[in-house]
């Protein structure tokens, strides 16, 4: 109780410091929690992509972009008739520009593919697709700001295609994105293969003969779990670690501010130190009191920044042109992560100014009365 | 010539200082030179002597807060700051007085009290059972709740007096406790400490300019010059 006052009674006495040590961290906090956060709903989407209806991907080996893959048609039918498979969907991706839109992606897909089946159709619908070769499918959001509508002809790359519908998905990209029919997408891209084929089995006690089978098969392809894959991606890697290393950095800041204001809070309080020592207080108890002050400073501060940062987050979420691009699910897991990452750094903090208290003569400091 | 002071009676030895040597800024001051003294259990010495002729110094050794440049100094036959748990000590065996009176402000007395014994472990109950004496004793019951700004000078040197005894020490180290106390306090304070002292049976050793207040311990030992000489 006696440790709780004297923790408390240190933060109290330099109110305003210690509100911008508790802000350094909350912002530090809110910042690793909105990057992190975002970037993993990214992830999280494109990954969403890929796995939509499906279990498995497969896709050219050792390659740093899907979108560089080239999986031969051949193979994708193939796959297609391994008894173990019930469906198996060659996606090609493509980017296409647009009049003040430079970057749509495209999808190139069979009118068998989930995203087709499972959308929901705003205008026009499934049966059309893949009836017209220039007739391609908007998602809603592409939609919006190509200011199209079934019917409109949209300038894409250097070819018309003309909108047969419209659909809605949960996912970003693909709202966002165009779908075009497989053999359509081939031509434009100048492309014969796939980028990936997704796949879905019968039964998913058959996932190591697929993976296996697709080794055997076709020595230059891949076949992943879905989960495999997001893990092993080397983009969503370096998007992983560029969210961790900016949060990182923010942290990192917060930890300085709460040095400083440890070490303040030491240097203006060597005689109380000095007074705990000739009453007895031995260097780790000094220190717990050092520590505990870091301590409360860096979890007041974590939760401040978690509201902040699920406020930014909600907020971001309600930005019309970001629709469907963030993804503000709030894993506990990494609130979790970020509390004792920013605990941590206070007590990284802590550390000097509590080795520099323990170091106090309690003589010297009360010899100058 | 180095003067022994003796204590006058026979008995358990509790302070011992031998050949004690003390300089500071790397032996420009030397304040104590070559002291030897010693005090026995339950005795009540006043140290006296002119600012700087070494008696805080003195006291700081034997309570282990500064270690001498030569000689030795024992407390309850341990010598001091060797083959011994300082943090014990200081938690168990010594408490001290200071002339202003060290707490701290922003806590309230009886918190200021309760340091000791947080910092020794003590058991909560025993420890407010321990106070509580100390504070009727000192007469401070009505002001435990109080912070130290709202308190007098007599009644924070009197919450210096129940910190320093919460623990049970049986050795006393007062420096100047009524230095910064009005002539009528100063006399509460010191006969509140003699008072507790001679009825817990604690040996007290207590620097002091007044040779008034220093006449009615057990012992009067003067200081001058880094030495000690008995009167």
């Amino acid at each position: 109780m006696i440790y709780f006052r004297l923790i408390l009674t240190n933060l109290g006495r330099h109110g305003i410091r210690t509100v911008i040590s508790v802000a350094g961290i909350a912002f530090s906090v809110a910042a690793m929690l909105t990057v992190v956060t975002v970037l993993q709903g990214a992830i999280g989407m494109f990954s969403g992509i890929l796995s939509s209806g499906s279990e498995l991907i497969v896709f050219e080996r050792n390659v740093s972009d899907l979108f560089f893959s080239d999986v031969p048609a051949s193979a994708a039918s193939q796959i297609a008739h391994w008894p173990m498979v019930a469906h198996a969907d060659p996606v090609l991706f493509g980017v296409v520009s647009s009049a003040d839109h430079p970057i749509i992606t495209c999808f190139g897909i069979t009118a068998d593919d989930a995203r087709i089946r499972d959308a929901v159709w705003i205008a026009g619908d499934r049966t059309q697709f893949g009836q017209v070769r220039d007739g391609v499918v908007l998602g809603e959001r592409a939609a919006e700001f190509l200011n199209a509508s079934p019917g409109s002809v949209v300038p894409m790359g250097h070819a018309y295609f003309h909108v047969v519908g419209i659909l809605r998905t949960k996912n970003g990209f693909e709202d966002g994105g165009v779908f075009m029919p497989l053999d359509t997408a081939r031509s434009f891209f100048h492309k014969e293969g796939s980028s990936v084929v997704t796949i879905k089995l019968h039964k998913k006690d058959d996932i190591p003969a697929f993976k296996r089978q697709v080794k055997q098969s076709f020595p230059n392809l891949i076949g992943l779990e879905d989960t495999e894959f997001s893990r092993s991606y080397s983009q969503f890697k370096i998007l992983k670690a560029t969210a961790w290393a900016v949060g990182g950095c923010g942290l990192a800041l917060g930890g300085l501010g709460v040095a400083n204001t440890m070490i303040m809070s030491v240097f203006t309080r060597i005689r109380e130190i000095a007074i705990l020592r000739v009453n007895g207080f031995s260097n780790g108890q000094i220190a717990a009191v050092i520590f505990g002050e870091a301590s409360i400073v860096s979890v007041v501060g974590a939760v401040v920044g978690l509201s902040i940062g699920t406020c930014a987050l909600y907020g971001l979420k309600l930005v019309p042109a970001l629709h469907g691009y963030v993804d503000v699910t709030l894993r506990p897991g990494l609130m979790l992560i970020v509390v004792v990452l920013a605990l941590l750094t206070g007590i990284a903090g802590a550390l000097y100014p509590s080795v520099y208290a323990m170091r106090i003569r309690a003589v010297e400091a009360l010899r100058f009365e | 010539m180095i003067a022994l002071a003796h204590p006058p009676n026979s008995g358990n030895i509790v302070i011992r200082a031998s050949d004690v040597w003390k300089s500071y800024d790397k032996g420009a001051i030397t304040v104590l030179k070559g002291v030897d003294f010693e005090a026995v259990a339950g005795q009540t010495v006043a140290l006296c002597g002119p600012s700087g002729c070494g008696k805080s110094t003195l006291l700081h050794l034997i309570g282990g807060l500064d270690l001498a440049d030569q000689g030795s100094v024992f407390v309850n036959g341990i010598e001091v700051n060797r083959n011994r748990n300082m943090v014990d000590f200081l938690r168990h065996e010594v408490g001290f007085v200071f002339q202003l009176h060290n707490l701290i402000a922003d806590l309230t007395l009886e918190e200021n009290c309760l340091l000791p014994a947080t910092a020794a472990g003590m058991d909560r109950h025993v420890a407010r059972e321990r106070l509580m004496q100390l504070a009727q004793r000192t007469g401070l019951e009505h002001r435990l709740g109080h912070r130290i700004q709202k308190l007098s000078g007599g009644e924070r040197q009197r919450t210096a007096l129940c910190r320093a005894l919460m623990n049970g020490a049986k050795i006393l180290l007062a420096d100047e406790p009524t230095g910064s106390l009005d002539e009528r306090t100063s006399a509460a304070v010191f006969d509140l400490l003699l008072d507790l002292a001679r009825t817990e049976g604690i040996t007290l050793l207590m620097a002091t300019h007044d040779r008034g207040l220093a006449s009615t311990c057990d012992r009067l030992v003067e200081m001058r010059d880094g030495r000690i000489h008995e009167c």
